[in-house]
């Protein structure tokens, strides 16, 4: 298993060479934020909040689906990146319905905490509002897509570590949106098991418990952390 | 870039309101109005909701009194829910409530009133606020101003914020008081009842010196609701409506509050945007029936809950109530008056919250009933520090919401307020010089209802007002702006 070396924030790392960029940072005890990332599940790069700057290189860097190479030259922080980190969440927040005082995951939000870590006191995009649908078909949980960032986070949990694969994505552009099954509501899917781990996956208040009320929903990731490193040690292997 | 819509008024504005005032041909007022210009939107913009997210959406309506919201919120939850809660729940929320009562009422008195009261309604404008009143009454100030700050903690330590707690729930509360917060409760109480007991003797030396805003600042009959229990307590949290008439009689008793629609309309007049609910049973007034005895014109809030009930439960409150029943012969008919019912309901709640103390199950952990929507519709209501407060909700099957009714205490004391305005102008206005202490008792009649409207620019020390004075042909002969 063959290591590389590489800089990060000027700091000389080694790392093995399947690893991406984002996991030696995040070896190194360097910060990278991310949103769409969930560590034991497949990488899509698709939030773009964990580009960083490769020297040698005009365009910014996914660091979550950027493999480490020898001698690469890496910055996590710059006044360019802040701008677009915090441009990223603006665009989050004027496209969906985000009213964080009023939400089940006030408090343990990621995105909520994204924002507060880029400085975002004001968005000076102008808000859509998109009249968006709550699911509460299921008798245990809730989907509020005013809420939902797009991160895929519970269509790739319920595929890769349930094996459901009850969660797809549908539309295109503005009209995109996760669904369940074929599109029906989410109580009436003969495929859900009502495992949960969705729930625990969402980064935001997107997908929660029935009944939570504000700031009441938090995201209990432990379940996915033990069936992820189970995998990961073999110690289902019999 | 598409077309931009415009929205004129702006929206979530609190204390933004208006006066017009119309001149007959002998130069003398023929109508008043009080114009409420601001708009929310909460009964359109919660359709579609979870009925769970409803106390903590509600409450944001704002920022005095959210726990009244909450609480109706909660209530009408727990009918959705048809659940009982639990005992030690129903107990907490009462907490809660007699603490928002306090501190809303302090603030009112001390903050906002006092300064009219105790520097008088002709004095310096630039210091007529709770800064000249810190400077001419120090002492007074200070415990106005550790008043409410004694009940917003309480607030705090039950819900964990002093203001919008998400802490009362459907099916019950979150959290118990702790042993360390009934601790400095218990503390706290002293001062409070000396605060209220200078304010109270104050108040009532100042009546003398304010007999002419007494017989003029809303001084006519109406009918009171409000709250009573089953015996005719007075009553803030649970308990049936009761209607008097300004001779004291009970026109109507024990109403279940969750049938409001059979005993309350809701009119709405072009000019403002608060509406106006009348007792239905004898119909909404036209505005030339203004002053006929028998039209459906109520007032809720401090004035009339002692008005409608026959003893407050607690020894030093009984002891005021009686004083102040005294005082209108039965029925206390001028809104000057609600300052002193203010005083007198947090003199009662202290007292109660005092008789709570030992009550072990303020400190229960079995709080919370769980369960799903079993009843499409709901009603909650409460007594908020302004009067009734009434939230009625409608969901569907899985509990998103369909349709919400809130009627707030301020529009319920809409025509009064209407009423207030006109008798203050008809008797400081003739001819079209706008005499100088005008505004300010126009003003102070308004404030005497504490309207909800006012929470935002009072505290700076005055209420924008626009002022518009017309002749008989509609001609304005007159304008004054206060921002």
């Amino acid at each position: 298993m063959a290591v590389k070396t590489l800089i990060i924030d000027d700091q000389l790392i080694s790392a093995l060479e399947e690893e991406t960029l984002l996991q030696a940072a995040q070896a190194a005890g360097i910060h990278i934020p991310t949103l769409c990332y969930l560590e034991g599940i497949s990488e899509v790069g698709a939030c773009r909040l964990c580009l960083v700057e490769i020297a040698g290189s005009s365009k910014l860097h996914p660091a979550c689906v950027t493999k480490v190479a020898e001698g690469m030259s890496v910055r996590t922080q710059s006044d360019r990146l802040q701008k677009y980190r915090r441009l990223i969440i603006e665009m989050l927040f004027a496209e969906g319905n985000h009213i964080c005082a009023v939400c089940v995951a006030n408090g343990h939000c990621e995105l909520q905490q994204l924002a507060m870590d880029l400085g975002m006191d004001h968005v000076t995009l102008e808000y859509q509002f998109p009249n968006r649908l709550v699911d509460l078909s299921h008798d245990r949980f809730g989907m509020d897509h005013n809420r939902c960032v797009l991160c895929t986070r519970c269509i790739r949990v319920c595929d890769e570590l349930e094996g459901a694969h009850i969660w797809d994505m549908a539309g295109r552009g503005t009209r995109s949106q996760v669904i369940t099954d074929l599109n029906q509501p989410w109580g009436t899917s003969p495929t859900c098991t009502s495992c949960g781990k969705c729930v625990a996956a969402c980064p935001t208040g997107a997908i929660f418990h029935q009944g939570s009320t504000v700031g009441e929903m938090v995201h209990e990731r432990t379940r996915i952390e033990f069936i992820v490193n189970a995998r990961q040690n073999h110690q289902w292997q019999f | 870039m598409g077309q931009k819509i415009v929205i004129d008024p702006v929206t979530r504005i609190e204390g933004h309101a208006k006066i017009t005032i119309h001149l007959d041909d002998t130069g003398q007022v023929s109508d008043a109005r009080f114009h409420v210009t601001e708009f929310r939107g909460f009964e359109t913009f919660c359709q579609g909701r979870p009925l769970w997210e409803m106390p903590g959406i509600t409450a944001r309506i704002c920022g005095i009194c959210p726990v009244s919201h909450l609480l109706a919120s909660a209530k009408a939850g727990d009918c959705i829910l048809a659940v009982t809660i639990p005992l030690a729940a129903t107990k907490l929320r009462r907490l809660m409530n007699l603490a928002q009562i306090i501190q809303s009422h302090a603030l009112s008195f001390f903050h906002l009133s006092a300064p009219d009261l105790l520097l008088g309604m002709d004095s310096d404008p630039q210091h007529r606020n709770i800064f000249g009143l810190m400077a001419a009454f120090p002492e007074l100030a200070r415990g106005g101003i550790r008043l409410r700050q004694f009940g917003q903690e309480i607030i705090e330590l039950l819900g964990g914020r002093k203001i919008h707690p998400s802490w009362a729930v459907p099916g019950g509360v979150r959290e118990p008081l702790s042993e360390t917060g009934r601790h400095d409760i218990r503390e706290g109480l002293p001062e409070a009842y000396s605060t209220v007991h200078t304010a109270l003797e104050q108040f009532k030396q100042l009546l003398h010196q304010y007999e002419r805003e007494a017989q003029t600042f809303g001084n006519f009959p109406s009918l009171f609701m409000g709250l009573v229990t089953p015996d005719g307590q007075w009553e803030h949290y649970d308990g049936n409506l009761r209607v008097v008439d300004s001779a004291g009689n009970v026109i109507a008793d024990r109403l279940d509050p969750a049938h409001y629609q059979d005993f309350i309309g809701e009119a709405v007049e072009p000019w403002s945007y608060l509406k106006f609910p009348y007792y239905r049973p004898l119909g909404y007034p036209s505005s030339h029936e203004h002053c006929r005895l028998d039209n459906g014109m109520y007032r809720v809030g401090p004035l009339a809950r002692l008005n409608v009930c026959t003893r407050f439960g607690t020894p030093l409150a009984d002891q005021e109530l009686r004083e102040f029943h005294d005082r209108g012969n039965g029925t206390v008919t001028s809104s000057f008056f609600y300052h002193y019912a203010r005083l007198i309901e947090i003199l009662g709640a202290l007292e109660h919250i005092e008789q709570m103390m030992d009550d072990p199950d303020l400190l229960s952990t079995h709080l919370r009933a769980n369960a799903g929507i079993n009843q499409l519709e709901g009603v909650g209501v409460s007594e908020a520090p302004r009067g009734t407060l009434f939230h009625h909700y409608q969901v569907d099957e899985s509990g998103l919401m369909q349709r919400l009714n809130l009627i707030i205490a301020t529009g319920q004391n809409n025509l009064a307020m209407n009423r207030t305005v006109t008798q203050i102008a008809r008797h400081f206005i003739h001819g079209s010089d706008i005499p100088e202490g005008m505004l300010n008792r126009v003003e102070a009649g308004i404030r005497a209802f504490d309207p909800c409207l006012s929470c935002s620019t009072h505290a700076a020390g005055q209420m924008p007002l626009h002022l518009q004075l017309f002749n008989a042909k509609g001609t304005l002969l007159n304008e004054v702006w206060r921002e």
